[in-house]
């Protein structure tokens, strides 16, 4: 078995069992590539139909081209879409030009999937981090549990065995589960090529520039790229030595922003 | 290359130099991606140490304080022939569940020595860890042999004490090599320092690792994962774990024992395939629409084996101890049963292999168990060597996860 069937195996593997598990079950989509492969590989998992809602986090910061193809992909796959945003916070003006970077991801980002948690009663979320991103997510389970502050606890995670993974959890606590986990961003590319799966224009190279990892407007900046197609994506990673979130903006504040957010429960 | 990955685990003891061998790897080879070596710098000179290999991996501000790994990590490599997956394994006690979920991914291990500490409590103790996952793949690494000054009598010492333990416990090692992490002698490069050595690199070492067959002879097992509503009927989901499922065949599901045959498996975009190989997530028509979770297809005469008593071995990994008889539950694939470990018949201390009691009352955090577990229902069961998948299994307690164990028999008996 080559190695792309391998991991999509075991992603619908660990998707079945999520839905097994949880009566209220939903996935975040940010709308990038690797939240719409999460997507894709739910279709699979149930042969056609996600029977679960897909959540986007809408900060309100987002490119235009995301807002559009999300629209185009909920028409498309026949999505059950649900748009979360802490208004709360944006009415208060919270954006990413005042105060920090962490400070504003962790309202419009955490505390508005928080509210949108609380909300609907989500047992379990399913999110399409990887591995490779970044240090801090080389550490993460298959199943992850966090307490109703969202916390963590990242000094004393569970153990893990083989494909038999934390399914229950007492009441306060919800379990993000990573099906992608062991994906790379390569891998992710191969697999949009295989299966020919949408992505979002921002992803292809126009004028010398293209995105590779997309969040905010105002906190993404393109990198230098001539790769217009995902053949020349592929080929580009293959090379390529640039970290794939060098473009992010939450990253640099300091080495341990992304271990802060994710303590208190971002992505 | 992109065709197949192997995944590695490095274990061994806690500042033996596991972190920092993965961190000197990828250095060596240039596969760090852009800006991440400036990083490290900048890293090791905020909590004042001199570069830090080891921060590739150790990304936990708490763990770069400390110097040491709290929680198992992955990361992604590659040569000319393969990629590897590379599990980093925290090798302190306190973390030893870390350790024992990063192994359980691996396929292979290089268990790491310092030449200049020699064997460890935890060296020790990973290494049974190993033996009890059924990694029987692996090379040892004998770390720091700069600060012994290369010297080859050195090595020779620390050399035999392991191997006379690796014995014990049935591993032999493919390979030994000498190196130094931190300046990166036999790494990725061949030493000056140690011309007595004429063996392969790490970097060598890594690719002579051989993938296992897919388990495509043995007689099918097909557990039931999930069964989902289809067109007013049943669609029934799992994983093919061993063998080849064919459109046709009768399989008897266990511990059932209905006979239920294949009309049809289908993938999503794949409607009506001929058959599904090991490792395949498939969904199945039978003729009849009532199997459930749990179950195991096998072919009729080929079963597996079930049983409501069977023996097996378990490493204890919660800090509240096991006491005989407390009801806990089993989970084997997508089977789970009420249980009780109804006789702890060896208490193994996992890193002398002292066995510290026989018919024991409890055991402690980190100890390995020879025992005895009885379900309140017959739960399906293979021995590890056969079907992992059927052989191994978890404990639960409550929501915990608090032991991982393998089929020693899968019956009752002595």
């Amino acid at each position: 078995m080559d190695r792309l069937t391998e991991l999509e195996n075991r992603s619908i593997y660990i998707i079945r069992e999520a839905y097994h598990q949880f009566g209220r079950l939903a996935a975040l989509w940010s709308v990038g590539k690797d939240s719409t492969a999460l997507v894709w590989l739910c279709k699979k998992a149930f042969f056609g139909d996600v029977p679960f809602p897909v959540v986007h986090i809408d900060t309100s910061y987002k490119f235009p081209e995301m807002y559009s193809f999300r629209d185009e992909m909920v028409a498309r796959w026949g999505l059950d879409l649900i748009v979360a945003r802490n208004e709360e916070a944006l009415a208060r003006g919270v954006g990413p030009h005042e105060g920090s970077k962490l400070n504003c991801c962790t309202e419009l980002k955490t505390n508005a999937l928080k509210q949108c948690i609380a909300e609907y009663g989500f047992e379990g979320l399913l999110l399409a981090i990887r591995r490779d991103e970044h240090g801090i997510r080389a550490k993460e389970r298959y199943f992850s549990p966090r307490d109703r502050q969202f916390r963590w606890n990242y000094e004393d995670q569970p153990p893990e065995l083989w494909d038999q993974y934390t399914s229950e959890v007492d009441e306060e606590f919800h379990l993000r589960v990573h099906p992608l986990l062991e994906w790379r961003e390569l891998d992710v590319w191969l697999y949009v090529r295989r299966e020919n799966l949408p992505v979002n224009p921002l992803y292809f190279a126009r004028d010398g520039k293209r995105y590779r990892s997309l969040g905010c407007k105002t906190c993404c900046s393109p990198v230098q790229s001539n790769a217009s197609t995902v053949d020349e994506i592929i080929e580009e990673i293959r090379t390529g030595r640039t970290a794939e979130r060098a473009g992010r903006a939450q990253d640099k504040e300091d080495a341990y922003t992304m271990q802060k957010l994710r303590a208190l429960g971002y992505m | 290359m992109e065709d197949e990955a192997l995944k590695l685990v490095l274990v061994g003891s806690v500042d033996h130099g596991k972190s920092t061998l993965i961190g000197r790897l990828f250095h060596d080879t240039d596969s760090l991606p852009e800006g991440k070596l400036e990083e490290i710098r900048a890293a090791s000179e905020a909590e004042g140490k001199e570069l830090e290999f080891g921060f590739v991996m150790d990304h936990l501000r708490e763990e770069r304080q400390r110097g040491m790994t709290i929680d198992t990590a992955q990361t992604f490599f590659s040569t000319e022939r393969r990629q590897y997956v590379i599990i980093d394994a925290p090798g302190h006690k306190e973390f030893l569940k870390n350790m024992i979920s990063g192994a359980s991914q691996a396929e292979a291990a290089l268990l790491i020595c310092s030449a200049h500490e020699g064997v460890e409590e935890q060296t020790r103790r990973h290494a049974y860890v190993l033996k009890l996952l059924g990694l029987s793949q692996t090379i040892v690494a004998y770390n720091k042999m700069d600060l012994v000054h290369y010297d080859r009598r050195r090595f020779e010492e620390v050399r035999s004490e392991l191997l006379r333990f690796l014995d014990r416990i049935g591993i032999s090692p493919a390979l030994e090599i000498p190196i130094s992490a931190k300046l990166g002698d036999n790494v990725a490069g061949r030493s000056a320092n140690m011309p007595w050595y004429g063996g392969p690199t790490i970097l060598e070492a890594l690719d002579r690792f051989e993938k296992g067959p897919a388990p495509l002879e043995k007689p099918v097992r097909f557990p039931i994962q999930d069964v989902y509503e289809l067109d007013g009927g049943q669609l029934a989901v799992g994983r093919v774990e061993s063998g080849v499922l064919r459109r046709g065949a009768e399989l008897t599901f266990l511990p059932t024992g209905r006979m239920r045959t294949v009309l049809n498996i289908r993938k999503f975009g794949e409607e009506d395939l001929a058959e599904a190989p090991a490792g395949e997530c498939i969904g199945v028509i039978f003729d009849r629409d009532d199997v459930q979770r749990g179950e195991v297809g096998c072919p009729p005469g080929e079963t597996a084996r079930q049983a409501v008593s069977f023996q097996a071995s378990i490493f204890w990994m919660a800090r509240a101890p096991l006491q005989a008889g407390e009801e806990l539950s089993v989970r084997c694939s997508t089977q789970e049963r009420v249980c009780r470990v109804s006789a702890i018949r060896e208490r193994v201390d996992s890193s002398t292999l002292e066995h510290l009691e026989h018919n024991a009352a409890a055991l402690q955090e980190t100890e390995v168990g020879e025992v005895t577990i009885s379900t309140d229902s017959p739960i399906v069961l293979e021995s590890f060597t056969d079907v992992p998948e059927l052989g191994r299994f978890v404990l639960v307690r409550g929501c915990d996860v608090v032991a991982g164990g393998i089929v020693t028999a899968p019956e009752a008996g002595a």
